[in-house]
């Protein structure tokens, strides 16, 4: 089953190679069949598992090699129930956004001043650049599955830079009209990131002697004074809070989001914030549970205020792409506020919501990137009636809006219920204060998302909408929806299939960090 | 699994399977739409009807998600009464079925509206037949979305998607409170199971304190779906949605659920007698607001809104006086002759093609049908014997006029007193507009169309509503020795501790045990009521009685302006917030970041002026180590 592991990560780095040097077609069909194939190997790790050891992070299969024997850097691999689910979504999601590459490549921007970028006369210079998208996305992927199954900490990091420049380059070059300063915005924001990471891994392993996150997770921060761990969680926190993102260290993702072609927002939103709130339960929370004790109110206080201004922006907000980027601010608020809370129904809260995040939130940008290649904008202003015009994508751009608004049944409503739930049983005067704000956010993400469906949806067909074709949806975009939908779904029926998974790891870690 | 909880479990999974694969339909394939909706509404009446026969409780329940502290749970708990209200929700689900595939009969999103029918049903069956609060809250609130997109149905009334985003949201912020008082419960029983947690309060597990602030937070939610003062706003504007919908949401399903969710945890609140104040003066106050608002409304539906609106409060002024029996049984009379009183209205609205009663009148001939059993409706809304509503609201007032003593008008807490009077001057008020809307429609001069019956998939669901419209009063007669006889259920009983400690529980009815001095008035008032209304009309039959009113009358027909005031105190001052963030969030955070960055490429152009011919990466480098140095510095000085 190591096997496995390795090929999660080896396949999807072969295929971006074949992908960029193979011709365009060829190569975007080779790079779609990588993804696949690392999506089959992602799902087959459930099979046959075994929690490893008796610690904290008990690994279903691993693999522990040398890599600098004289740094005692170590190549440590490993999934556990914890990773599993995210590393599922990030194949399942690469897989949909090659293949809907295959189908439909993103014409990349010019830069011609005085041509409105996104209109129509730009429309006929298609390229046989896909290919290059194709093999950037996988080199994503292989970036955020490395981050998901680092088990050493320094590997981890490494892992967590690699993503960085690819998704610049897929800003950059097929975004929308303000792409440049939009991608340049993401990766300084993201390097400013990286930096406070390094500097808290260098913080842990300096002070700890070690890299392993099994051992490290396993002492509890035993071994580093208070101070250190306050320090070291301080660093940690900044650097993920910035990918998650947590308020106010958000103004990065609207603007990447927004710019960013259609698979690029999908994976964005869908699978790289989650390296922020996975790091943080996993790495920050992981290695140095003092300092999170210290810290976690404050992380609460602002995990909240997320809810709150990323619910409030939203219903001010007239773009729907710039809208559902705001939304996510909110939704990772709860992930957020529910590993604040450092209990075991607030981390199952964080987990099953990470999951339901990456699912409507992947759905919605698919859905806000049909429209807008049809309709030829996002403005709220210049939509309307589209049930009128294209009933099916109506109907799914619905579905997607209420599961995102967290109606009970769908998978978004697990997560934050709970993280309410959590804060009330956290207890105290401040965590109450929290729970109800947070339980407010949950209405006003209602009112924002029937204000996005009353603009978009209802009403007569305006012009923009009047003149969008296709009114049907492509065979390709059912395809790479309809698992978005089912999924949505069945965890909201059946939220067990994340939470059955998660919930013996999470009890180990809060075992573990429990003093 | 027993007989009777296999059927418990039928009752929201058919509906709700046929509405999920409903919504894959082809909106042409009409045929396959509505024979998908009849069959599982007619399945899960049948199961309802079963479970009734069979009088057993259905109880069940499996593991759903294990999260961390506390465990949820998916189950049944069907005993006779929820059973009765499954039969009241499954026969209005199927009639409406029936009526729309007529009604709707050139819409060309039948498909989906008959699925989303089928969710509605679903939906609603989940909170009766839920043994968890977490499963009640997914039912709850499914509801509440099916009722947005069915609101929003109708794409030629430029007012239905505003109203289909009200009901959803004013719903939704009484959730808030639901949410909280659910979460309050869970964590103080470590459960959610309704049944442990009725049993840790009674054990004084959940201290009385909880009990008490979930209540009230719950009634925030209840207030919401049940349409209760002040969150009731949304229900007049619900009207947007097509007739049948309006019968479905006002007969059984959405304001049913409210009631039906405090009669559930009726020993929780029995607990709380804050809660069950608060709930009083709610319903006094919606009551009469109710009722008077449907006085000088001009659209047929929305006087049959409002009086849906004043007639909840009479379950809750049930509640509120302790006898959850007489606020079920107003739940299932007001099911029959609400739902009755729907559809008939939608077989006048598609006769004189209009809604309004200023354009009807003279509408008898013709539609006899429609006629008597809208007669028969409204006798039974203004509680005229023995039509079924008249048993049902006795048993209400004679509920209040008992109070917590027991002894008619004995030592009366206020707010039992208050419902009481509420209640006897509503009863006038409802008498009053009900011949209203009886005599404008259908006697003196046509101002409008003539008119016809309707075809006969419409007409039958009116025929077979006013069967319980008027005998439904029998069930007053059922014995209430047997342990499952219908009204002998008393949750209350089960938890002595609540009844010893506030005398609770005891609110009785039946027809030889209602007080005849409470009669007396009651039927009193009615007659007035009625005559009033004749009387004003007989002077000049066309115009309307409502003149009378005078002024007040166009206060009560904008429903005491309370829409402005909500609009002034919610609605605006959060739009102005989310203004106010929004500008925050662009000038103030993301300009502090651009900022920096500007000032951090100005200090690089000015250092690099400094620096030039040092190469470029050994300033990287020794930046970086003075960076870490930095760091190591701080961690060796905080160690």
């Amino acid at each position: 089953m190591t096997v496995l592991l390795v090929a999660t990560l080896a396949v999807p780095a072969l295929g971006a190679l074949a992908a960029a040097l193979l011709p365009d077609r060829t190569g975007r069909v080779v790079g779609t069949v990588a993804a696949a194939l690392a999506f089959l190997a992602s799902v087959a790790l459930a099979f046959g598992r075994e929690p490893g050891g008796t610690g904290a992070i008990r690994p279903w299969h691993q693999l522990d090699v040398p890599w600098a024997p004289a740094l005692d850097l170590r190549f440590h691999l490993g999934v556990d129930g914890i990773s599993w689910p995210l590393v599922v979504l990030t194949t399942l999601l690469t897989l949909l956004c090659c293949g809907y590459t295959v189908w439909r490549v993103p014409v990349p921007g010019v830069d011609r001043p005085g041509v409105d970028p996104g209109g129509p006369a730009e429309e006929a210079r298609p390229d046989d650049r896909g290919r290059y998208l194709v093999a950037l996305l996988l080199a994503i992927e292989v970036g955020i599955l490395g981050v998901f199954e680092s088990l050493d900490l320094v590997l981890f990091f490494v892992f967590f830079e690699i993503v960085l420049l690819p998704m610049y380059a897929v800003i950059a070059v097929w975004g929308g009209p303000r792409r440049r300063a939009a991608a340049t915005k993401f990766v300084l924001y993201t390097l400013f990131g990286s930096v406070l990471l390094l500097a808290g891994v260098f913080v842990v392993v300096a002070g700890a002697g070690t890299a392993d996150l099994v051992t490290l997770t396993q002492r509890g921060g035993a071994g580093l004074g208070h101070g250190t761990q306050v320090v070291a969680f301080a660093l940690l926190a900044l650097a993920f809070a910035v990918k998650s993102p947590l308020w106010p260290l958000h103004t990065w993702l609207p603007d990447a989001h927004t710019e960013a072609p259609t698979v690029g927002s999908v994976i964005l939103a869908g699978v790289l914030l989650k390296m922020g709130t996975y790091g943080l339960l996993r790495v920050a929370v992981g290695t140095v549970p003092g300092g999170a004790r210290t810290l976690a109110p404050l992380l609460g206080v602002l995990a909240t205020a997320a809810i709150l201004i990323g619910a409030l922006v939203c219903l001010r907000q007239t773009e729907l792409k710039r809208l559902i980027a705001y939304s996510s601010v909110g939704h990772m608020g709860f992930v957020l506020l529910g590993i604040a809370t450092l209990s075991a129904t607030g981390f199952q809260a964080a987990l099953v919501g990470n999951i339901a995040h990456g699912l409507l939130t992947g759905l919605l940008f698919f859905l806000a990137g049909a429209l807008k290649d049809r309709a030829h904008t996002g403005e709220l202003d210049r939509l309307g009636g589209l049930r009128e015009v294209a009933p099916g994508l109506a109907g799914l751009l619905a579905f997607a809006a209420i599961g995102s608004l967290g109606l009970p049944g769908l998978a978004g409503f697990w997560g934050e219920l709970f993280t309410v739930y959590a804060a009330v049983r956290h207890g105290g005067p401040l965590w109450m204060v929290l729970a109800v704000l947070a339980a407010v956010g949950g209405a006003l993400a209602a009112a924002y998302f029937l204000r996005l469906l009353r603009r978009v949806t209802h009403g007569p067909a305006v012009n923009a909408v009047v003149g969008l074709r296709p009114t049907a949806l492509a065979g390709a975009e059912l395809v790479a929806w309809s698992p978005l939908v089912l999924l949505a779904l069945a965890v909201g029926l059946a939220p067990s299939l994340v939470l059955a998974l998660t919930a013996a790891p999470v009890h180990a870690l809060v075992t573990a960090v429990t003093p | 699994m027993s007989l009777p909880t296999v059927l418990a479990v039928l009752l929201p999974t058919v509906p709700g399977a046929a509405g999920l694969a409903g919504l894959l339909v082809r909106p042409a394939a009409r045929r396959t739409a509505a024979a998908l909706g009849i069959a599982a509404t007619a399945v899960a009446l049948v199961a309802a009807v079963a479970l009734t026969a069979l009088r057993q409780t259905a109880t069940g329940s499996v593991t759903l998600a294990d999260l961390g502290d506390v465990t949820v749970h998916v189950g049944v708990r069907v005993d006779p009464v929820a059973a009765a209200v499954a039969v009241a929700v499954g026969t209005v689900a199927l009639l409406v079925q029936v009526y729309s595939v007529a009604y709707l009969d050139r819409d060309d999103r039948y498909a989906p509206y008959a699925a989303q029918v089928s969710l509605f049903c679903a939906a609603m069956l989940t909170v009766v037949v839920a043994s968890d609060l977490i499963q009640l809250l997914v039912g709850w609130e499914v509801m509440g979305i099916c009722s947005y997109l069915l609101i929003a149905h109708d794409r030629t009334l430029p007012e239905a998607p505003a109203a289909a985003v009200k009901a959803f949201l004013v719903t939704r912020v009484g959730d808030v409170g639901f949410w909280l008082g659910v979460i309050l419960l869970g964590t103080g029983a470590d459960s959610f199971r309704i049944d442990d947690v009725i049993r840790a309060a009674a054990s004084g597990e959940l201290s009385h304190a909880r009990v008490t602030a979930a209540c009230l937070l719950l009634l925030a939610g209840v207030a919401g779906k049940s349409a209760q003062f002040p969150l009731h706003t949304w229900l007049p504007d619900a009207m947007a949605g097509p007739t049948p919908i309006s019968a479905l949401i006002h007969a059984a399903t959405m304001v049913a659920a409210g009631i039906y969710v405090v009669a559930r945890l009726y020993p929780l609140f029995l607990g709380a007698p804050a809660a069950l104040t608060v709930l009083g003066v709610m319903a006094a106050v919606t009551m009469l607001l109710g009722a008077l608002a449907a006085t000088a409304q001009d659209d047929i539906k929305r006087v049959l809104a409002w009086s849906t609106v004043s007639q909840l409060a009479y379950m809750a002024g049930a509640l509120a006086a302790g006898s959850d029996q007489a606020a079920i049984f107003h739940l299932l009379t007001h099911a029959a002759f609400k739902a009755l009183l729907f559809l008939a209205a939608g077989s006048v609205i598609h006769a004189a093609g209009t809604n309004l009663m200023s354009r009807m009148g003279g509408l008898r001939r013709g539609m006899p049908v429609t006629f008597w059993t809208m007669t028969v409706g409204l006798a039974a809304l203004a509680g005229v014997p023995p039509f079924a509503g008249f048993w049902s609201k006795e048993a209400v007032l004679d509920a209040a006029a008992r109070g917590s003593s027991g002894t008619v008008l004995a030592s009366l807490a206020p707010v039992h007193l208050l419902v009481l009077v509420a209640g006897l001057v509503t009863v006038a008020i409802t008498a009053w507009y009900a011949t209203r809307l009886w005599l404008r429609t259908f006697f003196g001069a046509s101002r409008g169309a003539a008119g016809h019956e309707p075809a006969r998939t419409m007409w039958i669901p009116l025929v077979v509503l006013a069967v319980p419209a008027v005998g439904l009063g029998a069930l007053t007669l059922v014995p209430r020795t047997t342990e499952f006889g219908w009204f002998a259920y008393a949750p209350a009983r089960h938890f002595g501790v609540f009844t010893a400690a506030s005398g609770y529980g005891r609110g009785a009815f039946g027809g030889a045990e209602l007080d005849p001095v409470v009669v007396a008035i009651s039927l009193a008032m009615t007659a007035a009521g009625v005559l009033g209304a004749y009387l004003l009309w007989r002077r000049d039959t066309a115009a309307d009685p409502a003149r009378v009113l005078g002024r007040a009358g166009a206060l009560f027909a904008a429903g005491f302006r309370l829409d402005d005031v909500q609009r002034a105190l919610v609605v605006r001052p959060v739009q102005a917030v989310a203004t106010a963030v929004w500008l925050g969030d662009a000038r103030v955070v993301d300009g502090g970041v651009t900022g920096t960055a500007r000032g951090a490429r100005r200090l690089g152009r000015t250092l690099a002026r400094l620096h030039t011919g040092l190469p470029g990466y050994l300033t990287a480098v020794l930046a970086g180590a003075l960076v870490l140095g930095l760091v190591a510095v701080l961690v060796g000085g905080v160690r």
